[in-house]
């Protein structure tokens, strides 16, 4: 369960640390152990000026506090979704999530998950398959309120609705 | 160790008794239960009278006439008997529920229901100016139902702290509990920490000013002699899951003038006197808290629990958990980078150790012991605001019982070191 990417992750997380601006934010705990992640998300419009599916996830970035498997996964996640549009984050959100309810035997698509795959053997793992999705259903919510939010302008910095 | 300190109890003969815990676990491992404060395993002769009833005398208690029904009233109602005296009280002071939070959940609505009840049940009203008093180390089921009915009834929520050393902080004893007090919910022993609270002095204070005080015995009753005579206390409550017993059935214990002046929680069949089409009497205590057909099974389970218990003799449990308890409390503590959360000597505290491994969260810890067969409890174990009051997630929790052995607390030690190399940290990390 413990794959050399999950601790490096772990050890050396990516994107770390809230940062400015953001569209959407939204703070999620699992109310089993008490571990919490904020996450910051930032869409930069479409070339039509919208905020909908071909919007940019310019950045992602989060707070949290956590064991290994939600650490790593918060992580992962930032690597994975920042520069895709929303579409395209939906889908691998979905791979994502499918995969952590395989119950250890699905087999990811790697091309669309990536380092994420690794999580495959924490799904034989009921107990933690929140652990590792809690930063992705945080990163849904910010993003479902970051297109919901006014397209900010020349960089005024106006934050996105709470 | 001399056998008087470790009590007059056969461990490992009374393992034979738990076919559960010669089983293996994760690709082989030997199975290493350290997860009975959650709950117990079940000795055969619990398995077995339940088994039995089921087989020889199945039917649904007080009802019916026939023979089965009869049978099954009987044994429904000997359990009771058992069960009572097992706490050193009376039958018809026993009320079954569903388990301990229900029984808490029974009280606090009894209360708010008083409310809207005749004027002898005037003594459980509660609201506006009145105060509930609980401590920081409740678990969720002797807190949350408390902030329930002070937000039905307008009453207020009060609360002990706890001291840094995990004991329960009486110094504004006199402040909390005082004329205002309508009732003190409080652990006998709480589930984070094992710290045996003080409750007869907390009984003492709310009884000059008229208070009740309900003792959330779920955590001591399976591990100690408890005499709800000696204690002092109103009400008390425990499940059987934690001691040995079947799932699905816990007990109140009232004083009987209290339960007799407290109105219904929950009302349907069995808990009535005489029933109009516009309205109901209810039955006299116990039956009037409980509403449907019973778990007879469980009770008849539960009752083999307290006879195998008594037979173990619960002074032994008691003496031999002390001992287990003193060599985890050293051999745990004594690690690197290891922090037990509650106290750290043995005294006036049963055998659930939870702690912090520097720089390795609890899930994390718990995934490593898993994984040699370890079964213990990461997380807040229900008690939230504790935890938060120690600065602290979540810790992981070892509680142990009758059941567990010396070795099991080598072999916790052994794999909080696995856990620490493998993260690389603690000593020489």
């Amino acid at each position: 369960m413990y794959q050399e990417i999950i601790l490096d992750h772990y050890r050396n997380p990516h994107n770390k640390g809230l940062r400015e601006p953001h569209d959407g934010e939204a703070h999620h705990i699992n109310p089993t152990c008490g571990d919490e992640v904020t996450l910051r998300v930032t869409l930069t419009p479409s070339p039509e000026n919208a905020l909908d599916g071909s919007a940019t996830v310019s950045d992602v970035s989060y707070d949290s506090m956590g064991c290994s498997i939600s650490q790593a996964s918060a992580s992962v996640l930032t690597d994975l979704l920042i520069g895709k549009t929303v579409d395209e984050s939906m889908r691998v959100l979905d791979e994502f999530t499918e995969m952590m309810h395989s119950k250890g035997v699905g087999e990811p698509d790697e091309d669309v998950l990536e380092d994420a795959v690794a999580f495959v053997g924490v799904s034989k793992y009921p107990a933690r398959i929140k652990c590792a999705l809690l930063a992705w259903m945080a990163w849904k919510d910010a993003t479902v309120q970051s297109m919901q939010s006014e397209p900010r302008g020349g960089g005024d910095g106006l934050e996105g609705a709470s | 160790m001399t056998e008087r300190e470790l009590g007059l109890l056969d461990a490992e003969k009374l393992r034979e008794d738990f076919e559960i815990l010669s089983r293996t676990v994760r690709d082989g491992r030997p199975l290493v239960y350290l997860d009975s404060g959650a709950t117990s395993q079940k000795p055969r002769q619990v398995l077995d009278a339940e088994r039995e009833f089921y087989e020889r005398h199945n039917a649904a208690v007080h009802r019916g006439a026939h023979q089965l029904a009869e049978e099954a009233t009987d044994g429904y109602e000997a359990a009771r008997a058992t069960i009572a005296a097992f706490i050193g009280a009376q039958a018809n002071e026993v009320v079954f529920t569903k388990n301990t939070t229900e029984a808490i959940n029974l009280v606090a609505y009894a209360m708010s229901n008083s409310a809207t009840a005749g004027e002898e049940h005037a003594r459980f009203r509660i609201g506006p100016g009145d105060e509930v008093v609980v401590s920081e180390m409740e678990h969720h089921a002797n807190l949350v139902p408390w902030q329930e009915l002070c937000r039905r009834t307008g009453a207020t929520l009060r609360w002990f702290s706890v001291t840094d050393e995990g004991r329960l902080d009486l110094a504004n004893l006199d402040e909390l509990v005082n004329e205002r007090t309508k009732i003190v919910a409080l652990a006998h022993q709480s589930n984070v920490l094992g710290t045996v609270n003080p409750v007869r002095t907390v009984i003492a204070k709310a009884h000059e000013f008229g208070a009740l005080v309900l003792l959330d015995a779920a955590q001591s009753v399976p591990h100690m002699p408890v005499d709800v005579r000696e204690l002092g206390a109103d009400f008390l409550v425990f499940s059987g899951h934690k001691m040995l017993g079947p799932n699905g059935i816990g007990v109140l214990w009232g004083r009987p003038e209290l339960l007799a002046a407290m109105p219904p929680f929950i009302t349907g069949g069995s808990m009535i006197g005489v029933v109009y089409i516009d309205s109901a009497t209810w039955a006299d205590p116990p039956q009037r808290f409980e509403a449907g057909v019973p778990m007879a099974p469980q009770a008849v389970g539960l009752a083999a629990a307290c006879d195998y218990l008594s037979a173990v003799g619960m002074e032994n449990v008691r003496a031999y958990e002390h001992a287990l308890t003193g060599y985890a409390l050293k051999q745990v503590g004594a690690l690197d980078g290891v922090r037990i959360i509650g106290p750290v000597d043995g005294e006036a505290r049963g055998g659930t150790i939870s702690f912090v491994v520097e720089d390795i969260h609890p899930h994390d810890v718990g995934q490593v012991l898993d994984d040699q067969g370890l079964a213990v409890r990461v997380g807040h174990h229900c008690a939230w605001p504790l935890h938060r009051r120690y600065n602290v997630v979540a810790t992981t929790r070892a509680s142990l019982y009758l059941y567990n052995t010396f070795a099991d607390v080598d072999a916790l030690v052994e794999g909080i070191k696995a856990a620490q190399r493998f993260f690389g940290t603690g000593p020489g990390a």
